[in-house]
């Protein structure tokens, strides 16, 4: 599936500026953003297992204006057993928060696609909030090639 | 909002059985962060949400921020309790929603 309506060049100039002013913009210095509270806000405080949770992006973007990323938690989704919620954060973006996904038993399954703007190489966290309040993490690390800063 | 499109993977399902949603809308996600020629900051508009739900319950529900890439799309599962009607929602940072509803059986 392609876009419409707006044009793909309008598209590509949003998210090179994006990342144009990643550099200039609020949250400039790095490690900085308030990634780390957010994450603590999501957990409250409780430090999540790296089990149950996947997250996948390329190891290389070559595009850092689109970057596919899939995330599935393990769940059967039942209503006393299921996933409540899924934060992305981008930690060395300059608004670190990237979506929250939020599911219910309805999903049936908690896995989502979609694509993210990085605006540089960094680490990628998703956690995971499950129905019992226990907390699930998985981290990687992107490489970025071009972020757009020629276009 | 230009009008999104939906794609299910199937239409007819058993009991029990998942159907993968497709979805994609032309939207530039401008966000906030871009310059323009004078160097004026260009306003943050962005999709902030996106909505499914069966009967009027919710199924999911995506919070987008401005770092989820332009012409938004996602894919995402849904395990209907029976037929009925599922319904799509986009909202953006100005309030505008667009909405679009398909019809699941589950036979």
């Amino acid at each position: 599936m392609t876009g419409t309506g707006f044009t793909r060049r309008q598209a590509l100039l949003a998210g090179a500026a994006f990342v144009l002013g990643a550099g200039t913009g609020p949250g400039t210095a790095r490690a900085t953003n308030g990634w780390q509270a957010a994450l603590s806000a999501f957990t409250d405080g409780l430090q999540p297992v790296a089990s149950g949770i996947t997250l996948d992006l390329p190891e290389i973007a070559e595009n850092g204006n689109m970057v596919p990323m899939t995330i599935r938690v393990e769940s059967p989704m039942t209503p006393d057993d299921h996933v409540a919620e899924v934060i992305v954060i981008a930690t060395d973006n300059p608004e670190p928060e990237v979506s929250r996904f939020r599911f219910t038993p309805l999903a049936g399954r908690a896995e989502v696609v979609t694509r993210i703007r990085l605006a540089r190489s960094q680490e990628v966290i998703a956690a995971a909030r499950m129905a019992d309040g226990s907390t699930r993490i998985d981290r990687r690390q992107v490489s970025v090639i071009v972020g757009g800063c020629g276009a | 909002m230009e009008r999104p499109r939906v794609r299910l993977s199937a239409s007819v399902i058993a009991a029990g059985e998942t159907i993968e949603i497709r979805t994609l809308i032309s939207h530039p996600m401008e966000s906030g962060y871009r310059r323009d020629a004078d160097g004026a900051v260009v306003p943050r508009k962005i999709i902030t949400r996106f909505r499914c739900e069966f009967e009027g319950r919710e199924v999911f529900t995506w919070e987008l921020r401005p770092g989820v890439a332009a012409n938004p799309y996602l894919q995402f599962r849904v395990r209907p309790p029976g037929s009925g009607q599922l319904a799509f929602t986009w909202t953006d940072d100005d309030g505008a929603e667009v909405s679009i509803s398909e019809s699941v059986t589950v036979a």
